[in-house]
């Protein structure tokens, strides 16, 4: 199936649950959004996902176009298509932004192939206009000393270049003032396409007045409580979540 | 970065590529063990004046006389038995001028090195050792013409005393330390070099170092002078295969700058992990000179190496750039040593070390700067970066610092690889070897920029490889 599938999740730190037979599926060519409080496994599930190796998964399936990823290297996870957006990406000091896509992208080829540098370059600016995008930006080191809007819109150019088949953005939004959330969403419409499907994590319903999402996804307690168009997240706007706690979740 | 393949086809030495051998076929045999009987021997075969033969036997008394410095260095130092040690083999004593004459599994070995083949690309001249002696050794003929002198020591102190004699075992005595005294007594191959004045070398020397043998000892000794206003690069490189009997290389290097000169000596150090690299390495800066060290410390088992410039003459200059790296198994104990003596004298340390699994390194700085100076400076940077958490590092910076004007600038930083790193990184599309030699490769990169670009891709290139083994 053209899709990115989570089915039946189980996942566990040190003993205890924290995503609960969580399942979903996001199509190619959609976006969807998954709101909620802290604390409910939004981060984990998106860490889980791209392969991180603190989490025991207990139990469950991960489909990326029906090839099953869980228990793949996250390098091999990222080959398969999915790109994950950090909530707070990483500095490497020393390594600029240009070298640091361009060494991705070689990990994608074949061994003994070299990429060709002209037109990665040709295709690196290009991009960059595309964000309106300071060719200065790329010579810096990735994310060192940047701001949170720096580093967000570091990571949109990773993944314009990557060019993945499914993007999990986790809290893109948080930290950003108005125009940042504006260049980042910008970047995300700029991708939106029937090749490529998106989970949106978010706190706040601001982002989804500049990613219109298909579907609205509620989580709490480890799995999705409720789901809707972008109404729903209005509602949540509006209501908060509290109405939603399952019965008996303590919250 | 666009031609990184044109520079990885020149240089072409890694570990897997060094680490083969050739049956051991030799015409001069010193046997195992040293006393004064293996001393005279080396000195007979290569029939030396009185004069260096009794150089040879009173450092061998030094020798036995010093104690290990196990008080302050490592106590692997103790492991090491000079008894079962072989202290001269060779096929002969003359180096041959063309590759066509050099003994098949000699010219084989360095071929599968690369040697000949940098050597047509971008050198002015090459000498390569094999064992005890060199077996090739060729400069370019104009720069024989324009009077640079380019040869092994016992030659060098033969054919030209005037020149050599004056300054060998000048800068770095006989009893500057164990090591350097067994090299005074045993020593053989290794460059003796004069660069007339004002004639500045376009393209490097090199020297190329490969043990073959087990249970062996390499003591070359170098020496090079460059005279008023002269300019030279001096490269050096080396393999062994991996043996599991520890191998000893223990070479002196002295270098002098006289007036106005510029000496810069750069090694890539690749030895197999059960190599004792102990080398002592100090250069005279004379008035308005420079003497730049650029030592980078790959492999043995156990460096110790503190490359040092005694800053004798005013406005005279000092330089060490060090990267060394530490994997299971390694402990990499460098440093540097500026001693001014001078006015106006400036020196720089940057020192770069890298630690993984159970690698060690440590840093040994000394920077002396005496009461009747003036306007002297010193900066020295240390920073280590740790590659998971049984990794170590350790620096003692020694600064002594007085007079007017006198100025040292000291800055020390410790940081890790984090596993979140290498998760993002690796998120990316790298694997974790990778993602490692990108971390480590932007650790070193600010430094790397100021070597010559065929050292920095062919330290990159390493340095990737290293990484990429130490991935379980």
């Amino acid at each position: 199936m053209n899709a990115l599938e989570i089915k039946n999740l189980n996942v566990s730190i040190d003993g205890t649950a924290i995503l609960k037979d969580f399942s979903l599926t996001i199509p190619k060519g959609e976006v969807h959004a998954l709101m909620g409080p802290n604390g409910t496994g939004k981060s984990t599930l998106a860490k889980v996902i791209a392969g991180h190796e603190d989490y025991t998964v207990d139990s469950g399936e991960v489909l990326i176009d029906g090839e099953n990823i869980l228990g793949k290297e996250p390098d091999e996870i990222s080959h398969a298509g999915l790109f994950l957006a950090f909530q707070y990406p990483l500095e490497v000091p020393g390594v600029s932004i240009a070298n640091f896509i361009r060494a991705a992208l070689q990990a994608r080829l074949p061994e003994g192939e070299d990429i060709n540098a002209v037109e990665y370059y040709k295709n690196l600016y290009a991009k960059m206009d595309a964000l309106q995008m300071d060719r200065k930006f790329t010579s810096r080191s990735l994310n060192e000393g940047f701001s949170g809007g720096e580093k967000k819109r570091c990571e949109i150019l990773q993944m314009s270049m990557l060019e993945p088949k499914y993007s999990i953005m986790d809290e893109t939004d948080s930290g950003l003032d108005i125009d940042a959330l504006r260049v980042v969403s910008e970047g995300v419409n700029l991708m939106r396409g029937p090749e490529r499907g998106f989970l949106v994590i978010t706190h706040y319903q601001r982002l989804l007045n500049y990613i219109v999402p298909d579907k609205v996804h509620v989580m709490y307690d480890g799995k999705i409580v409720e789901t809707g168009d972008k109404e729903l997240a209005l509602k949540l706007e509006e209501k908060g979540y509290e109405w939603l706690a399952p019965a008996g979740a303590g919250a | 970065m666009a031609n990184t393949t044109l520079e990885n086809d020149a240089l072409k030495i890694d570990n897997e590529k060094g680490n083969f051998k050739y049956p051991e076929s030799y015409s001069f045999d010193a046997g195992v063990g040293l006393t004064a009987d293996t001393v005279e021997y080396i000195s007979k075969v290569k029939e030396e004046d009185e004069w260096i033969r009794d150089f040879r036997l009173k450092a061998l008394k030094v020798f036995q006389d010093k104690p290990m410095p196990t008080h302050w260095a490592s106590k692997d130092l103790e492991t090491i038995d000079f008894d079962k040690i072989r202290y001269y083999l060779s096929k002969g004593q003359k180096p041959s001028r063309t590759w066509d004459e050099v003994p098949d599994d000699v010219k084989e070995t360095f071929e599968r090195l690369g040697i000949p083949e940098q050597e047509r690309k971008f050198l002015a001249g090459v000498e390569a050792q094999f064992d005890s002696e060199a077996s090739y050794s060729r400069m370019k003929e104009d720069l024989e013409k324009e009077g640079v002198i380019f040869v092994g020591s016992t030659e060098g102190l033969m054919k030209y005393p005037e020149i050599f004699r004056p300054y060998f075992g000048k800068v770095i005595p006989t009893a500057d330390n164990k090591f350097s005294a067994l090299n005074s007594a045993v020593f053989s191959g290794g460059s003796f070099i004069y660069v007339p004045k004002g004639v500045k070398l376009k393209q490097p020397l090199q020297a190329y170092f490969r043990i073959n043998a087990e249970n062996f000892g390499q003591f070359e000794r170098t020496l090079i002078i460059a005279d008023e206003g002269s300019e030279i690069t001096y490269m050096e490189g080396c393999t062994a295969p991996k043996f599991e009997t520890a191998t000893l290389h223990s070479a002196v290097v002295e270098l002098v700058a006289l007036k106005g000169a510029k000496i810069q000596y750069i090694t890539v150090q690749n030895w197999s992990n059960n190599v004792f690299n102990l080398v002592t390495k100090r250069g005279l800066a004379e008035e308005d000179a420079e003497v730049r060290w650029i030592d980078c410390n790959i492999g043995s088992r156990l460096t110790m190496k503190y490359p040092g410039v005694v800053l004798k003459g005013e406005g005279a200059r000092g330089e060490v750039l060090s990267i060394a790296l530490a994997n299971d198994g390694q402990h990499q104990d460098t440093g540097a040593k500026m001693i001014h003596l001078a006015d106006k004298t400036t020196s720089n340390i940057i020192s770069k070390s890298i630690s993984i699994g159970k690698g060690r390194s440590t840093y040994r700085g000394q920077v002396h700067m005496p009461k009747h100076l003036k306007n002297c400076k010193n900066n020295t940077e240390c920073d280590a970066l740790l590659i998971n958490t049984n990794s170590r590092t350790d620096t003692y910076p020694a600064i002594t610092t007085r007079g007017e004007n006198n100025t040292v600038q000291h800055e020390a930083s410790v940081s890790k690889v984090s596993a979140e790193q290498i998760f993002y990184m690796m998120q990316r599309g790298l694997s974790e070897g990778q993602a490692m030699s990108l971390a480590v490769n932007g650790f070193v990169n600010d430094l790397m920029r100021q070597f010559p670009m065929e050292y920095s891709v062919e330290l990159k290139r390493l340095i990737d490889m290293e990484m990429e083994g130490s991935v379980g």
